[in-house]
C-alpha cells in the first residue's frame, strides 16, 4: 500500500509544477527582440537595413494611392497617417461597433476597402495588405500595447485565453506549454519566446517576407501538427485579440525582423 | 521596386566611406514546384552596379542562393561630391535604379 501511495504523491509532485506555471507577470513580460542575436538587432534597428521598411515604404505610396470605384485614396479620409494613425495598431484588434465582435488590422483595412473605397478586399498575406498594415503599424512604433482594454472585448478576450490554453494537434500541445512554461529554454536549436506580437507584420527571414501575425500562428498550429484555423476565423482574431492583451505595455516594435 | 540606400551625407576628401543598399526583390530560384508540381520559374537579380559620377567602382554578380531582398554592403573612397547611381538587373527584362547624393569637403 505504502509503495502505491509514495507512487500517488511521486506523480502529484510531477505534475504540480506545470499546474503552477501560467501567467507571466507584467513586469516579467519581454519581446521576442530580447531573444534574439546580435546580427538580427541591427538588421532590426537599422531602417536602411531592414528588409520591412520595403513594406513600409509600398504602404505610404498606396496609402496615397486613389482605388476602387469611389476613386477615394485612405489619405482621402485620414489625412497625413503620421498622426492619424499613431497609436491605432496598438489598439487592434478592436471591436467593430457594427460587426459587434472584434476585427484585425487587416480585416479594419478590408472594411474601409469595401465601405468607404468600393473596392475589393485584399487577399490575406498578399502584398499590398501587408504593405498597407505595415505602413499603418509603424506609425505606432514606440507606442505601448493597449488592445483589449475595451470592456465590450472581454469575452473574446477569455475566448482566446482558453484557446491559448487548450492542448491541441497530434503533439498535444497548448501555445502555454511553450510560451508561458518554458520560454528562455531551446526547441531545437532556436529560443522559445514568450510569444509577444509587438512587431507585426514582421519580416521573418525564414519566410523571406513579411508576414502576419495570424501566418505566424498558423504555422505554430502546424507545428503541433493540429489543423489550423483559417485566416480571419474567428478563433484566430480571438487568439490574436489574447496575444495583444498579454503583451499590455509592451512597445510597438512594427516591422520587427525575426529569425 | 522601392530601394533602401545608405550613403553618408557628408565625406572628408579621401574618407573610405561604407555604402549599404537594400532592395526589393522575391529572388525565387527556379528549383522549387507548386503544391501541383509544376516548377515555379526562375526569377532573381543576376547583376548590380553602383556608379560614382559616372565611373564604376563596384558590381555584383548574383545567384539563385541569395536571399529575398537582396542586402549589399561595400567600401568607395570618397573622391568627389558628387552623385552614386545603383542599378539591379535580373531575369524578365528586370531593371530598377536608385541614386543618392554626396557632399565631400
Amino acid at each position: 500500500m505504502s509503495v502505491w501511495r509514495a507512487i500517488a504523491a511521486a506523480a502529484l509532485f510531477a505534475a504540480a509544477p506545470a499546474l503552477l506555471a501560467g501567467e507571466i507577470p507584467p513586469d516579467a513580460r519581454r519581446s521576442g527582440y530580447s531573444f534574439m542575436g546580435l546580427e538580427t538587432r541591427a538588421m532590426q534597428d537599422d531602417d536602411t537595413a531592414n528588409p520591412g521598411m520595403l513594406f513600409v515604404l509600398d504602404g505610404e505610396q498606396l496609402w496615397g494611392k486613389k482605388t476602387g470605384s469611389a476613386e477615394k485614396a485612405c489619405a482621402d479620409c485620414h489625412g497625413d497617417a503620421r498622426s492619424s494613425m499613431k497609436g491605432v495598431a496598438a489598439r487592434y484588434p478592436a471591436i467593430d461597433k457594427a460587426l459587434a465582435r472584434p476585427v484585425t488590422l487587416d480585416q479594419r483595412i478590408n472594411l474601409c476597402r469595401a465601405n468607404h473605397q468600393q473596392a475589393t478586399p485584399l487577399p490575406y498575406e498578399s502584398r499590398d495588405l501587408l504593405a498597407l498594415s505595415a505602413f499603418v503599424a509603424h506609425q505606432s512604433r514606440g507606442v505601448a500595447i493597449t488592445a483589449g482594454d475595451d470592456p465590450q472585448a472581454k469575452p473574446f478576450v477569455d475566448q482566446g485565453r482558453d484557446l491559448f490554453m487548450q492542448r491541441e494537434g497530434q503533439l498535444n500541445l497548448a501555445c502555454t506549454n511553450c510560451h508561458d512554461d518554458n520560454f528562455d529554454k531551446r526547441l531545437a536549436g532556436a529560443p522559445i519566446t514568450q510569444g509577444q506580437p509587438t512587431g507585426y507584420p514582421l519580416y521573418r527571414l525564414e519566410w523571406q517576407t513579411l508576414g502576419s501575425l495570424e501566418r505566424r500562428l498558423r504555422s505554430c498550429m502546424s507545428g503541433v501538427r493540429a489543423q489550423a484555423y483559417d485566416y480571419g476565423s474567428p478563433e484566430l482574431v480571438a487568439l490574436e485579440l489574447y496575444l495583444m492583451s498579454r503583451a499590455h505595455g509592451l512597445s510597438m516594435e512594427t516591422p520587427a525582423v525575426r529569425p | 521596386m522601392p530601394a533602401l540606400i545608405n550613403v553618408p551625407a557628408k565625406a572628408k576628401r579621401g574618407d573610405v566611406i561604407e555604402i549599404r543598399t537594400l532592395t526589393s526583390h522575391i529572388m525565387e530560384t527556379g528549383f522549387r514546384h507548386t503544391a501541383d508540381g509544376k516548377l515555379v520559374p526562375r526569377d532573381i537579380i543576376t547583376s548590380f552596379i553602383c556608379r560614382y559620377n559616372g565611373a564604376e567602382v563596384f558590381r555584383a554578380d548574383l545567384f539563385p542562393a541569395i536571399a529575398a531582398n537582396p542586402y549589399l554592403s561595400f567600401f568607395t573612397v570618397a573622391r568627389e561630391s558628387g552623385k552614386f547611381e545603383f542599378e539591379w538587373i535580373g531575369d524578365n527584362g528586370y531593371s530598377s535604379t536608385a541614386s543618392t547624393s554626396i557632399m565631400v569637403e
